[in-house]
């Protein structure tokens, strides 16, 4: 019985972007709490995650989900040094706008808003999409990100011009880079795998 | 056997030890890590499972030629030269891969306000004389990689059926979409460090 789709029948489908606290369901059965082992808790990382049915699906391959979550998580809660969260986060946010994650923009928009406390320019890059003017800094990190997610990527040398002249250094612009180059690992999985529902 | 697996980054970013580019990546040693934790997790786990390295670097091959990287897609059909009947499959993951070149992300909204912003583009298929070199379940779970890589907004519970019908199991459909979406990681941040580097 694990070897069939979940076909759940979501009404009112999310179909904006937004920063609501949308949720999402999985098209592919998650490991139930009977199954999970102490190396898929270790995988997990955090525990609390075995309730999240899509880091409870991703756990069947222990492995690649416990190096992608460290991964993860240094690449934007590590603030030693380097792009302040809020930028990380806009990064991740317009990754997400750009393939169309629904549901990806929605959580780390909220962390944008969050951490800036610019919530409506981050609504105004949900709203308007990635050529939205955010005020030049913000508009070069969106273009960065952009020309990084484009398949082939478009990302080069103007782009890396157009962030240090916003004042971004060289560990800045690396922070930029794997920001938007983590989202294509994240929205690839969450739009494939299940989808999004509406907020409660 | 144990041997050492280089950096995968800094290999094929070009990245030598001492660099600029090296210190910038020494910054973050539990990124660096992870990205090469995830590679070995991926291309040289402890039991492949349900699926096979010739799988999983024949599907890289094909996804690292989708994104137009050439020392990258170099890199992943020579090591699916290596794997057993890996010099057909690389022939017909080349050609299968020409076939699908495209410019993305394209796809889909649901209805209402965002259909505005719709982007129709390829929906690729394997060519019959490739299917016949690869067989029916790598040639689907390549048209599933083209969805993932080019217009992941379109994809819906049907594109797993499909997979599932071709024969692959939940847990090797994770570990297949998570190698998809990795390289789609790993390509951009060696694309984009190479020119950080040299800029």
């Amino acid at each position: 019985m694990t070897e069939t789709i979940i076909e759940p029948q979501v009404e009112n489908v999310p179909n904006v972007f937004t920063q609501a606290q949308i949720g999402w369901t999985p098209w592919l059965q998650p490991l139930t709490a009977d199954e999970l082992t102490e190396r898929h808790y270790e995988a997990l990382v955090d525990r609390a995650r075995a309730q999240s049915p899509y880091f409870a699906l991703l756990v069947r391959d222990p492995d690649i989900l416990e190096a992608r979550t460290k991964t993860d998580k240094d690449i934007f809660y590590n603030v030693a040094d380097g792009l302040p969260r809020a930028e990380r986060e806009l990064a991740a946010t317009a990754a997400s706008r750009a393939n169309g994650c629904i549901f990806c923009a929605s959580v780390h928009s909220r962390f944008a808003s969050h951490h800036s406390d610019h919530k409506a320019e981050v609504q105004k890059l949900l709203d308007d999409g990635v050529s939205a003017d955010l005020g030049e800094r913000w508009n070069a990190i969106v273009a960065a990100t952009v020309a990084l997610t484009a398949t082939p990527p478009s990302f080069g040398s103007d782009h890396v011009e157009r962030l240090r002249t916003a004042g971004l250094s060289n560990e800045e612009i690396s922070d930029v880079i794997h920001g938007g180059a983590f989202f294509n690992w994240a929205n690839r999985l969450m739009l494939s795998l299940g989808e999004p529902t509406p907020a409660q | 056997m144990t041997t050492t697996i280089p950096d995968i980054i800094d290999h094929l970013a070009g990245i030598a030890s001492g660099s600029a580019g090296a210190v910038l990546r020494a910054r973050r040693p539990v990124t660096r890590e992870g990205a090469q934790a995830s590679w070995v997790a991926l291309f040289a786990p402890a039991d492949a499972g349900d699926f096979p390295l010739s799988d999983r670097f024949a599907l890289a091959a094909f996804v690292s030629i989708l994104h137009g990287q050439a020392a990258i897609s170099a890199f992943y059909a020579d090591h699916l030269n290596e794997q057993a009947n890996g010099t057909a499959l690389r022939v017909a993951v080349e050609q299968a891969a020409a076939a699908g070149l495209t410019n993305g992300p394209y796809g889909h909204y649901p209805a209402g306000p965002l259909l505005r912003e719709n982007r129709d583009g390829l929906i690729f298929q394997v060519a019959d004389a490739e299917r016949a070199v690869l067989g029916e379940k790598l040639s689907t779970l390549l048209e599933h990689a083209h969805l993932l890589v080019l217009h992941p907004r379109d994809a819906k519970p049907e594109a797993l059926s499909k997979l599932l019908a071709a024969g692959w199991n939940t847990t090797s459909i994770v570990t297949a979409s998570q190698l998809v979406a990795f390289l789609a990681f790993q390509i951009r941040v060696i694309a984009g460090l190479k020119v950080l580097n040299a800029a």
